[in-house]
């Protein structure tokens, strides 16, 4: 398969207008990967499965992922696709699309119509990060139930208020339980016995 | 009962068993558990196990597991009760019909175990339905699962058919349904019925009487 700066030159002189950028993680990941504006992601995709150079026949996976604002930078929902070619045994090319964290504005263009397999795949991103797909075919949440009105894998989902004692307190629970002074405390017996000896 | 204990091994020996009804009636329940056929998560795996030839819940009577709540004694709460699962898990218990137990197998079903702080776990199935014996492990063994039903056996032997000590199902004023809890914006709701299940407290406010009374 073709090194990724030409996939994204191939890619580019194809789709006019794709703003394509290559994402090396630090440190570099094995898989760079292209990140496509919201506008053209399905043109791109769309190449990339017809093309007869990848022909990327199969999305293996989708998921999302959550970047808070930085001080630097705005936050955004990245949502990441994995393509694979059968016919060609070659892959993956790691295609990523951002949308704006705001519920309202957190939409990307659904690639269910070129994979079949992104159908549950969306939906389940759709569920925890609350990221919109539109034409998507029968978009609604997938793991939890349809009256939840948070998205949980969020950066900034807060969990149900609860808190409760427990006798062996960790993470949370642990600081919640030295807050509220609660924490290593005389057991029962041990108070029984005290109470005894005098 | 009072029954000669030595005219009573005497008569044994000539195959005439001299019993209270309520210990034949208990017998015959405690040696014909048939548990529901359901499990939720990895638990149910070593429940299988239990029930196949190697562990053989059969020696217990216990092997009859039936695919209809309307047919099932016990339910054996094996594994992660996720809070999308848990009011079909109530509405099942609810349409077991009386006496009915309920075993919580394993870290998950008694407290929600490693995933006890996740968004979508129950904290224990104690909470929306009474439990009569909690299992500890990850996953527990066989043998465990085979304790428990022991126990449950030993529960049910000692309960009574009198007046006043008579098992709670005998009472037609006794609920034996329990609320299902529904979908809420952010957890279910209620998060937990407080008539069976009371929260955890801190030991420093348990007091002495308390301690001394348990």
């Amino acid at each position: 398969m073709e090194a990724i700066e030409k996939i994204k030159e191939i890619a580019a002189q194809v789709v006019p207008g794709a703003k394509i950028e290559i994402i090396n993680s630090t440190p570099a990941a094995q898989q760079p990967a292209l990140l496509v504006d919201r506008e053209h992601i399905y043109a791109v995709g769309k190449f990339l499965k017809e093309d007869p150079r990848f022909q990327m026949d199969f999305c293996s996976c989708v998921t999302g992922v959550d970047y808070l604002p930085k001080a630097d930078k705005p936050g955004c929902i990245e949502v990441v696709y994995h393509l694979y070619s059968t016919t060609q045994k070659q892959g993956p090319i790691v295609l990523k699309v951002r949308a704006p964290r705001e519920l309202e504005q957190c939409h990307v263009p659904s690639l269910t119509p070129l994979w079949r397999s992104c159908e549950f795949q969306e939906r389940e991103a759709y569920d925890l990060y609350g990221v919109k797909f539109n034409g998507h075919p029968d978009l609604r949440r997938i793991l939890m139930w349809d009256e939840f009105t948070d998205f949980p894998m969020r950066k900034d989902y807060t969990p149900p208020a609860d808190y409760e004692w427990e006798p062996t307190p960790h993470d949370d629970t642990l600081d919640r339980a030295v807050q509220e002074g609660g924490i290593m405390p005389p057991t029962a017996r041990e108070e029984l016995e005290r109470a005894k000896k005098k | 009962m009072a029954v000669d204990e030595g005219l009573k091994s005497e008569l044994q020996k000539q195959g005439i068993f001299v019993l209270p009804f309520e210990q034949l009636y208990n017998w015959g329940r405690k040696s014909s558990i048939w548990p529901l056929q359901f499990g939720l998560a990895c638990c149910a795996i070593e429940m299988i196990a239990s029930a196949a030839s190697r562990y053989d819940l059969a020696r217990f009577g216990a092997e009859v597991f039936r695919a209809t709540p309307r047919q099932a004694d016990l339910m054996i709460v094996a594994g992660t009760v996720t809070k999308k699962m848990a009011p079909q898990v109530v509405r099942l218990y609810n349409q077991m019909p009386e006496p009915k137990y309920c075993i919580a197998m394993g870290a998950c079903a008694i407290s929600g175990g490693p995933f006890k702080d996740g968004y979508n776990v129950l904290k224990g199935i104690d909470r929306y339905i009474p439990v009569d014996v909690h299992i500890p492990g990850c996953p527990p063994r066989p043998e465990a699962l085979i304790h428990a039903i022991m126990t449950l056996q030993r529960k049910i032997a000692n309960q009574h058919l009198e007046k006043n000590q008579r098992p709670r199902w005998y009472d037609k004023n006794e609920a034996s349904e329990y609320p299902i809890p529904s979908y809420g914006g952010h957890d279910l709701q209620p998060p937990a019925n407080l008539e069976v299940w009371q929260p955890p407290r801190n030991y420093r406010d348990v007091t002495l009487d308390e301690v001394k009374k348990a």
